[in-house]
Order: structure tokens, then sequence, then C-alpha cells
């Protein structure tokens, strides 16, 4: 019977033998979270890289498309140069203060003390509390007249103490210093469960060899932990492009503390400029890209591997 | 099992400090430590100090001196005026069906890549991977406008879909690491006792991914109620808001009250701290499960 059939229609059946032959169990099990993922993530990470070529204002059904203009514009725009500044510094305080600060922690914290865990809680604990809340917590700290720091260095006589946040040369590494309080419980956490993998045979071995301390940290711990490493560094790098909570919160992008996420906000939702808006996405994902690229090469390597 | 004992031991003690300048160095090491732990946590000690002060208390005498009195009047205020009660409901209206939806959805497609050999089996799944990292900038715009046609800008449903969403990709890649650990013959023994697959991933696949469930749970409940971006994006109404938008409406009505904004930053804490402090080892090994590769 199925001889005769593809005898006298030959392409239905082969197409159909095909669709017969693919097991669609793992497609059924796809569809609904493929679905969602593909309207509310794919879809519209392509669908930004069109507003960003449009002078869309938020309210316009088809906007006027405007090519690479924005971009152009981009170019000699001051606060947009501000913001890249500012990522490229907070990027740059992320993956050397707290990477070294978390590690070091982590390192006294994995030996067996006593009280070791009520020490480990109070290093991690800011990482439960919303950016909104550290902000406005650090914001109290800052505060010029009253705040804490300001009323230590009046009470040990200083005479002009420092505006902190409405210092415009300071304000953005005081966000800065609130951010990188949180991450360093994150880094902390992270370095713990890779030295609790580390294989202590592997130790063992190094100090029967008779490597000191610093030697075996620089030639067994550190190699070890390169794996722990590269994480940290990608989340560290993704963090700080996404850095946005706490400088909305803070200073809102005023004293010179502008970054690419809030100033698309404020281009987008204040000013309506959203095809603007849509071109710093544009870049700030072009940015990501990079580390988003090097972070898939690892996974794809590893999962080949496997 | 003896040797296993002993090295580790060893390890512990070259790791850190010699086992004989350990007994030596221990008090300035709790010292040490016990300062900075002290300095590391003074930026919360001092909002919940202040929390319990008069503004005109810290502006008449300081902020280093003894408060006149102290009283809950604040946390009322911020509570019942200021409505941060109203906001963490929100929150709560917010977080949990998303944590539902993330948990269930991740779980069928976490499924289906860790058991299921399959053309895009590795595509869909680094697709997910590269997800998990992308800035929400880019979606920013193009979910607006989807939730402004859709009919759902301002409503929490709006921010349910967003989150759902984004985090399936992190749950998903988190899971289905997790399913792939599970030995197969548990599945084939099933099987020839004739389960069809969705109820060998009910009945079997999915109680055992419970523990690997808990620990995203946990973190995903802290990420999504600590969310600020897409709750002002998507939102217009402010009785609508979760509370870490609140606390920005809050922080404009009581401008240098500081106590009020304090107390109100130390109440929208209240959720995830007690979270933490009840579910600590799920959220230690949340943070964890996305590094354990």
């Amino acid at each position: 019977m199925a001889t005769m059939t593809s005898t006298t229609s030959p392409p239905a059946p082969v197409f159909l033998d095909r669709l017969k032959r693919v097991n669609w169990t793992p497609y059924l099990f796809l569809a609904l979270p493929l679905a969602l993922y593909f309207v509310w993530i794919i879809a519209p990470t392509l669908y930004s890289i069109y507003l960003s070529m449009t002078d869309w204002d938020g309210v316009t059904a088809v906007p006027n498309f405007l090519g690479f203009a924005n971009y152009q514009r981009l170019f000699t725009d001051r606060t947009f140069n501000e913001a890249l500044v500012n990522n490229v510094r907070w990027l740059a305080v992320f993956i050397t203060v707290p990477t070294t600060l978390g590690l070091g922690l982590a390192l006294i914290f994995n030996q067996e003390m006593r009280g070791g865990r009520w020490y480990k809680i109070s290093f991690y604990s800011p990482l439960v509390l919303s950016l909104p809340v550290i902000g406005l917590i650090w914001a109290w700290v800052y505060q010029p007249r009253a705040g804490l720091i300001n009323s230590l260095l009046v009470g040990i006589g200083v005479q002009n103490p420092p505006g902190w946040l409405a210092d415009r040369d300071l304000a953005i590494w005081c966000i800065i210093a609130a951010a990188a309080w949180r991450q360093v419980g994150y880094v902390m956490v992270l370095y713990l469960a890779g030295l609790k993998n580390v294989d202590p045979t592997l130790v063992e071995a190094a100090i029967v060899d008779g490597a000191n301390r610093r030697q075996l940290f620089q030639h067994v711990i550190l190699p070890l932990l390169a794996p722990v490493t590269t994480i940290v560094v990608v989340i560290s790098i993704i963090d700080s492009l996404r850095a946005f909570d706490l400088v909305s919160i803070m200073t809102a992008g005023n004293q010179r503390t502008q970054v690419l996420a809030n100033y698309m906000y404020i281009q987008a939702f204040n000013n309506y400029k959203m095809g603007y808006g849509a071109a710093i996405a544009v870049i700030l994902f072009l940015i990501s890209l990079i580390f988003i690229g090097f972070y898939l090469w690892r996974t794809i390597r590893d999962e080949l591997e496997y | 099992m003896t040797t296993a004992a002993t090295t580790g031991v060893n390890t512990r003690s070259v790791l850190g400090v010699s086992a004989n300048r350990r007994r030596l160095g221990e008090v300035p090491k709790y010292v040490f430590l016990t300062a900075l732990t002290i300095i590391w946590l003074v930026p919360v000690f001092a909002a919940l100090l202040t929390s319990f002060r008069t503004m005109d208390d810290i502006t008449l005498n300081g902020f280093w001196s003894i408060p006149s009195q102290f009283n809950l009047n604040n946390f009322a205020e911020a509570w019942s005026k200021a409505r941060v009660g109203n906001y963490l409901l929100n929150s709560f209206i917010i977080t949990l069906p998303s944590l539902f939806g993330m948990l269930f959805l991740s779980s069928l497609s976490a499924y289906a890549l860790a058991r299921f050999k399959f053309r895009l089996n590795l595509p869909l799944y680094f697709m997910f991977v590269a997800g998990t990292m992308l800035p929400f900038q880019i979606l920013m715009l193009p979910v607006f406008r989807l939730t402004n046609s859709l009919g759902l800008y301002n409503t929490h449903l709006a921010l349910i879909l967003i989150h759902t969403a984004f985090q399936l990709g992190f749950c998903t890649f988190v899971l289905r690491n997790f399913m792939r650990t599970v030995p197969g013959e548990i599945f084939d023994a099933a099987r020839v006792d004739g389960c069809n697959e969705f109820r060998i991933y009910w009945q079997i696949m999915l109680p055992l991914s419970l523990p690997a469930m808990a620990a995203l749970a946990t973190l995903e409940f802290t990420w999504v109620f600590n969310d600020y971006l897409w709750a002002i994006i998507l939102l217009s109404s402010d009785s609508l808001r979760p509370v870490t938008a609140g606390l920005a409406t809050l922080r404009g009505q009581y401008v240098t009250n500081w106590p009020v904004i304090t107390a109100g930053a130390l109440l929208a804490t209240l959720p995830t701290v007690i979270v933490f402090v009840f579910l600590q080892r799920y959220f230690i090994q949340g943070l964890t499960l996305g590094s354990g590769k």
C-alpha cells in the first residue's frame, strides 16, 4: 500500500515520512516555554534594533526610518560619552575590587573557625537587600550634613568634609562603592563554593613537594579556581553594564553620574525619544554581546567535551 | 576513611594558617574579623538606628549622639501613610505567580533539553544561556510597546509575564543541568512499566528535581521581589507599584525625612530577609547553581 501511494504522488509521502521520523515529544514540552520566550525576549531584542533606526516617540504607529542617524548623533552626545566613561569606571572597579576582596574573604572563611558561619552571613547579607534599598541606605550614609560619614568627619575636626553625592567629582565613585559593597558577598559565595570543590589531594601533593603558602596559592589554588574566576568576571561585567537602579535612586543621573542604562531610560521615558533610547540600548547590547559570546563559547566547548 | 580524614585536616590548616600559629594568632584574627564585619554592616546599623529616631533629634544632636527617645512612629508612618504595606502586597501579587510560572515552564523546557536527543537541542540550550545575560535595556522599549498594544500596560500581569519570560533562560539552564545528573535507568524502567513521557516528567522527574527547584525558587524570589526597572516601566499607577518602586515614591515625598525613609526601606526588606533567614541554605545553593558548571 505504502509503495503504491508513494509512486502515485512522490513528494508528499517522503515529506510525511520525514515528519513521522522526527520525535515530536521534546517539541511538545518546549512549545509553551519557547512561545513565551520568543514573544517576550527574542523578538523584542530584534525589534529594538529596528526601533533604534527610527524616530519613534512611543505613540506613533509607524515611525520614520532614519537609518543610522541616531547612532551618528551618539558620537557627538556629551552625556552619552559621560555615561560610557562611567560604565567603564564601574566595570573597572567591579572586576578588581569585589573580586579580590571576595576571594580574600573566601580564603579566610574557608577554614574552620569559631562563628565562621556568622561572619559569612554578615558579608553576604547585603545580597538580599534590593538595590533601591541599598541606594537609600547609602544615600543616608553619604548625606552631607547629618549623614554618618560627615558627622564622623566633623566630629574628629575636619573643617570642610566632602559633599559625596553632592560633589560632581565624587558622586559616581560613591555609587560604585555602594554597588561594590553588595557585590563582595556574591563573589565570596562563588569562591567559597569553588574552594569546596578543590581536590584536597592536589593541595597535599603540593605540600609534600615543599610548596610554601604563597606558592600553594599562586600555583595550585588560583589555577584550580580559574573557572570560578571566569564566572565572577563575566557576572561583574554584565552587572556593571546593567547598572541602573542605584544611579536612578541615588542621583537620577545628575552630578555627572550618568550611566548608559539610566541615560537610555531618560531619553526614552522622560524625553520620549524612544528611537534614540533604543540606539543606546543597542550599543549596550553590542558591548554585552562580546562577553555573552565569550561565555557562550566556553559553554559550547564544555558541552561538546561532555 | 582515615586517609581521607587526615587529608581534610591537613589541607584546611595549610590553606589557612598552620596548626601552631593558629592557636597563637587566634585572638587578633577574631578581633580583626569582628571589627571588619561591624564596619561592613555599619550602613545597615545606621539605617536601623535612624529609623527609631526623629529627624529633629538627629539634626539637633548629630548622628553620633544618644537618641533622645526610641519609638516606632516612623514605621507606622511608612507602613500606612506612605503605603509601604500596600506596596508590599503588590510585590507578592507580582512575585508569586511569576515564580510559579517560571518554574513550571522551565521545568518543561529543561526536561525536553535534558532527556531528548534532537537536532535543535543544543542551539536552543545556548539560546537560553545567552538570554540570561541580555541587558534589560535591549528588551525595554519593545516590551513596553507590546504590553501597550495588548492592553496590559499598568497591570500586574504585564510584570508577571516579563519576569516569567526573562527568568525562563536562567531556570532552564539550571534545571536542565540538574536533570542531566539523574541516571537514565530510572526512566527506562518507568517506560518499560508503561509510563508515557508526560507521566515520567510529572511523577518522576519533577519530584526528583525538587531540591534544585527549591534553591531556584529562593533565589528567584529575591530577584523578582527586588526588581525595580520593570516596575517603573510597565506601571503608571502608584497604587499598583511593588515596594521597590514604591520606595522611590516615598523618597520623593519624604525628601529629607531620613527616619521615615530608612524605616520604609527596612520594612521593604523584611520579606526577603525572612526568606533568607529560613531558606538560607537554598539561597546559597541557588547563587552557586549557575556557576556550578
